[in-house]
């Protein structure tokens, strides 16, 4: 583990409680401060397993995963969830946020549980709305309820609520697969634009290849993760 | 701001959780209003006679004697000759008598004889006499003081007409001495407000063409010639006592029980009112048990409702948990969404009880001669309510646990 990583995984074995017939194992795979990764593969390749893993929802069965330098396993359940919270802002693929909550809502839920994210916000309020027109919605937009905006409009309000409070590392999952070639292209370069800005480090997953250019780094996931599948 | 979006949630799944919120209201209600008529009629029945010690009848069961005498229900099944009662009146320890005679009717109303000791002795609600409305006490022998329903719901008023039936249920009317109504009493909130009240001796007069139940054929006296007659009464249908002294009490009832002449029962009237209570308590046990199976079944829906809609919402609790949320908090977000349901509906089920309050308490009035008041919620109401609250809390733990084990199992992976 390098002096600048901040995430790291190493010797890692995990099987889904309740689902014998899926591991993965991951023998060693760092991604450093302020990088962007793209994790490349196709579906079930434990790429959601592995975000999971990372994001400390679910604890390695054997090996060590380390983010920020902490150790997941070393932390108890509830201080492992308010250092997700803290440290990782989460893009999913899509149905991202809270569709009966208004924008503003969905953006500073994180900080609820995160008090030192939340603490480094002067006026959250204001913080949401200047990412929301940093990433190309309307003024305004966080006082409309969520599920009234367009599936583009969506990713780009979960990118505002990934980066509120400016937490060190994003993790995109797919965030763009719901979106057309257009607004993908438009989305990436709104998000990468925040997330240079905000100094974070990005591990986004994809099956595209064409996103690769985008990335200071491009990880297949076959090279890093081992699927194991037996007969039910 | 989680109070807020587990509204909003609930908002969100409107069609679902408002009838999961009228099912609780409903049965909230139906408790509610039970409790009120059960404590209604116990205040009731509790506050129609205060200030009489004993009540004294033909020997009967105490209850019979305190329904027939008291709440005009049942009939008496012997009367206490006129001599009897005049032996007890002469008693050192009786400080007041007052007979009344109980078998006639007018329309579906009772008739009742007794004497103006009545309204001098008779109190109800803590010790409140009767009071007129409008007119005075009977002055003349075919003079009738009415009760304030027995008024309204006839539409009578001092010097109407009135014609009393033989019995309770008879076609036979005493048409030849007709009465006018004298006096009306204001609402007492007991059965004296349906009772047609006479005079000892007009009970007497309008049986003089009468024997043994029934009707001398051919013979019709007239009024004029009935007036000169000697109307003691032969007998009466039970008396209220009040005595010199309450510690006499006792002693007086035991000299009444093992009265010689004839077979009597003197009771208090609040013991043989516990006894009816203890009689009634199963039924009332009963209904109250079906109430709360009610209030149970509906809490039993919620919790269903809960149920089917956690794998609709797994992603909103993958989202929950992404955001830093833990199992615990996604547990408690599912309990506090049942208390705001369990809260929304025991308010609605004591909006609903009051609307019902406030439309049947009339109806049901004239009807049965209960009187329910409509009060602000009493503790012990409130306290329904909130056990009614903490039951949603506890009935929504179980599928709150299995969301919890759900969002540990699904980690990150959002499952539509």
């Amino acid at each position: 583990m390098g002096a600048d990583s901040i995430i790291n995984l190493k010797d890692v074995r995990f099987r889904w409680p309740g689902r014998a017939s899926f591991s993965i194992a991951v023998a060693d795979f760092t991604v450093q401060a302020g990088e962007s990764v793209l994790l490349l593969g196709e579906s079930g390749s434990g790429k959601s397993t592995l975000l999971s893993l990372i994001c400390g929802t679910v604890l390695a069965d054997a090996g060590t995963v380390s983010v920020g330098g902490t150790d997941l396993k070393s932390l108890t359940g509830g201080s492992r969830d308010r250092f997700r919270a803290e440290q990782i802002g989460v893009i999913f693929q899509q149905f991202n946020l809270l569709p009966f909550g208004s924008v503003a809502d969905n953006i500073l839920l994180p900080l609820r549980f995160a008090p030192d994210r939340k603490s480094r916000c002067s006026d959250p309020r204001r913080e949401a709305e200047a990412l929301c027109l940093a990433l190309g919605l309307p003024k305004g937009v966080t006082g409309a309820k969520a599920a009234t905006l367009s599936v583009g409009q969506q990713q780009r309000v979960a990118v505002a609520r990934a980066l509120i409070g400016q937490p060190p590392i994003l993790i995109a999952d797919e965030p763009t697969s719901s979106l057309d070639e257009t607004a993908q292209s438009s989305f990436l370069d709104l998000m990468f634009d925040q997330v240079r800005a905000q100094g974070s480090t990005l591990l986004m997953v994809s099956h595209d290849p064409r996103l690769a250019d985008r990335f200071d780094r491009v990880v297949r996931m076959p090279d890093i993760v081992t699927v194991e599948r037996q007969a039910a | 701001m989680i109070l807020r979006l587990a509204a909003a949630s609930l908002m969100a799944r409107a069609l679902t959780v408002g009838m999961t919120v009228l099912a609780i209201g409903l049965s909230v209600a139906l408790f509610l209003g039970v409790e009120k008529v059960r404590t209604g009629a116990k205040a009731s029945f509790a506050d129609t006679i205060s200030g009489t010690d004993l009540i004294v009848g033909a020997r009967s069961g105490s209850v019979q004697l305190l329904l027939y005498s008291v709440f005009r229900i049942g009939n008496a099944t012997n009367n206490v000759t006129w001599e009897s009662y005049q032996d007890l009146s002469s008693r050192p320890e009786i400080d007041w008598i007052v007979p009344i005679s109980l078998g006639d009717s007018h329309r579906q109303f009772r008739v009742m004889g007794t004497t103006s000791g009545f309204f001098e002795h008779y109190k109800y609600r803590q010790g409140r006499r009767l009071a007129f409305d409008e007119g005075v006490t009977m002055d003349d022998l075919f003079d009738t003081v009415i009760g304030h329903d027995v008024a309204q719901s006839l539409n009578y008023s001092v010097g109407d007409p009135i014609v009393v039936a033989h019995g309770l249920a008879s076609f036979t009317e005493h048409k030849d001495q007709p009465f006018r109504v004298s006096g009306i009493l204001e609402k007492t909130g007991t059965p004296v407000d349906r009772t047609v009240i006479v005079s000892m001796e007009a009970i007497e007069a309008v049986h003089v063409d009468w024997q043994r139940g029934a009707k001398i054929p051919g013979q019709t006296t007239p009024v004029d010639q009935i007036r000169q007659m000697d109307l003691t009464p032969k007998a009466i249908t039970a008396a209220l006592i009040g005595v010199e002294s309450p510690l006499q009490t006792f002693a007086l009832q035991r000299a009444i029980n093992e009265y010689p002449e004839e077979p009597l029962l003197a009771i208090l009237p609040g013991v043989a009112l516990q006894e009816l209570w203890g009689i009634v308590g199963i039924a009332e046990t009963a209904l109250l048990a079906v109430s709360v199976l009610v209030v149970v079944t509906a809490l039993i829906g919620m919790m269903a409702t809960i149920f089917s809609s956690l794998n609709e919402r797994r992603r909103e609790m993958a989202i929950f948990r992404a955001m830093g949320a833990s199992p615990v908090a996604i547990l408690g977000l599912l309990i506090l969404e049942a208390i705001l349901t369990a809260a929304a509906g025991a308010i609605l089920g004591l909006g609903l009880l009051y609307v019902g309050l406030f439309i049947a308490q009339p109806l049901i009035d004239s009807a049965f001669g209960l009187f329910l008041p409509i009060d602000p919620p009493a503790l012990r109401e409130i306290l329904v309510l909130l056990t009614v609250i903490a039951a949603g809390a506890i009935v929504s733990m179980i599928p709150a646990l299995r969301a919890y084990r759900l969002s540990l199992a699904d980690g990150m992976t959002v499952r539509s």
